[in-house]
């Protein structure tokens, strides 16, 4: 692909990818999958269970929640698509222990998402407002299992683990007219370094893989594959034309325009740098865990907050996100590790941005060198080292749905 | 010769970017494969934006990275801002379909 061209550009010739195996430190789950992060998580089924939740992460340290809207009047593939977005963020192994917590009355019910997540054999308990008469009991009631539980989370000791058993999610946002060209490939790079170490890859965002999705299906793993990369690209791309609309405009963005991205087929052709050079494995739905190693694409909107709830709920336990713009987002369960495409707003936004790929278009790092930073940086971060995000508490979750409110 | 940093990724672009704030009337050089080209900007380009780094006629595709990013909206000479104004994108086109 094109990002040859650019590490040719600055003078280096493609080398091997280092072949070396490496290691972190992480949490081994009941159910096999690792995690680089200890938490407790209190998981609102419901929008009216949300504030409840807050208030006992308030209470409890070592616990964390996340606001939303949803959980009720939902039917089928929302309902379920809504219902496995929970699940998979109780399941993902940088989470040791759930409390999930529901009103009552909810279609997405406590219990049965509870019983989803317990089949991975960690931690589970149930609560319900409704059963509890209140918001204070209920509370309470959450804080004193929270207290135990996050109390034992806190005895589980880390372990050596191989990098093969990382799922790194990748995804760009606020992008400018660098990030096809810095962040993108480098993050690409890192992509092709993870699957050489038997780990595995998310590509996501389909809506900015149109006018790309000729070259990911050329490297598709099968005939199969390659269906399924051209019917998810159709999928999105009809629902802007059912709508009468020029995808344009909501998609570049404002600030993608003003950043020099002049069409959707410009932005995807730089978004699909991301992906690196290697075969892609399977395409999978929102929020689904990939079955396969090595390079997967997870189905998703191109919307930051969607896409990143996705790949986190289908188990990544580390998110790269490049931008150009700059952007404060993160997760309450995964580190997201920010990269900038540029220089200036690495500089101008630092307190949100974790690693600067401008340095390639300042002509003074490769593509490569940056994506072996990168690939350091995952190391750090799966030992432990704190994101940017996580130390200013940006706790995003948002769902990509896929029906109306009834 | 002026010393303004430029990117042309491949030997089918028909635009390459500015990786400087570039005055108008200001002579550049783009460079890929180890092929020279200079041109003069007919009007100033912002940093990340493109240019056309040859005539561009109504209608024809607007080609970046190698792959089709659009078509141009009315003739593009060389030297000129290539953006919203003169370039449209041919997917998700949902628009054109209702009308």
């Amino acid at each position: 692909m094109f990002t040859y061209t650019i590490w040719k550009e600055n003078g280096e010739e493609v080398t091997k990818l280092p072949t070396e195996k490496m290691h972190f430190w992480g949490y081994r789950r009941p159910d096999g999958r690792v995690g680089v992060r200890n938490h407790v998580l209190i998981l609102p089924t419901i929008t009216c269970a949300t504030q409840t939740a807050q208030r006992v992460t308030e209470l409890v340290s070592g616990t964390v929640t996340f606001i939303h809207q949803h959980g009720c009047a939902q039917v089928g593939t929302d309902y379920d698509q809504t219902a496995r977005t929970y699940a998979g963020m109780g399941m993902n192994p940088n989470v040791y222990g759930v409390i999930v917590l529901g009103l009552g009355c909810e279609t997405h019910q406590a219990h049965r998402i509870g019983d989803e997540i317990a089949k991975c054999g960690k931690p589970v308990q149930t609560v319900s407002i409704q059963e509890h008469g209140g918001t204070l009991q209920t509370i309470a009631e959450v804080a004193k299992i929270a207290v135990k539980m996050v109390q034992d989370a806190s005895m589980v000791q880390r372990e050596l683990c191989d990098f093969s058993e990382l799922i790194i999610g990748t995804e760009c946002g606020g992008s400018d007219a660098c990030s096809g060209l810095s962040a993108n490939p480098a993050v690409g790079r890192t992509s092709d370094m993870i699957v050489e170490q038997g780990g595995t890859a998310i590509l996501a965002e389909t809506t900015e893989l149109i006018g790309a999705e000729h070259l990911l299906a050329n490297r598709a793993a099968n005939d199969q594959v390659a269906k399924k990369a051209y019917a998810v690209i159709k999928m999105m791309e009809n629902r802007s034309i059912e709508m009468g609309v020029d995808i344009r405009t909501g998609n570049p963005s404002p600030g993608n325009i003003e950043g020099g991205l002049s069409s959707l087929e410009e932005k995807s052709l730089g978004a699909s740098t991301k992906s690196g050079t290697t075969r892609l494995e399977e395409v999978i739905d929102y929020a689904e865990q990939p079955t396969k190693k090595g390079l997967v694409w997870m189905d998703t909107p191109g919307h930051d907050i969607e896409q990143l709830t996705g790949m986190v709920a289908g188990g990544a336990q580390i998110v790269l996100f490049t931008s150009g713009r700059g952007t404060p987002t993160g997760s309450p369960i995964a580190p997201v590790i920010k990269i900038s495409t540029n220089t200036p707003m690495f500089e101008r936004m630092n307190e949100n941005m974790d690693l600067n790929a401008g340095t390639i278009v300042d002509g003074q790092e490769t593509v490569a060198q940056v994506g072996t930073r990168i690939m350091d940086e995952i190391q750090a971060v799966s030992n432990g080292k704190l994101t940017k995000s996580e130390i200013l508490k940006q706790h995003d979750f948002g769902i990509w749905r896929i029906g109306p409110t009834f | 010769m002026s010393g303004y940093k430029t990117l042309y990724l491949s030997s089918k672009d028909s635009v390459a970017v500015a990786l400087d704030e570039i005055p108008a009337h200001t002579e550049v050089t783009v460079k890929v494969d180890g092929e020279e080209r200079f041109l003069t900007l007919t009007e100033p380009i912002r940093f990340g934006h493109k240019f056309a780094v040859k005539p561009i006629r109504q209608g024809e595709d607007i080609i970046k990275y190698g792959e089709v990013i659009g078509a141009a909206v009315t003739d593009i000479p060389a030297g000129a801002h290539v953006h919203v104004h003169n370039l449209e994108g041919k997917r998700g086109r949902g628009d054109k379909i209702a009308n």
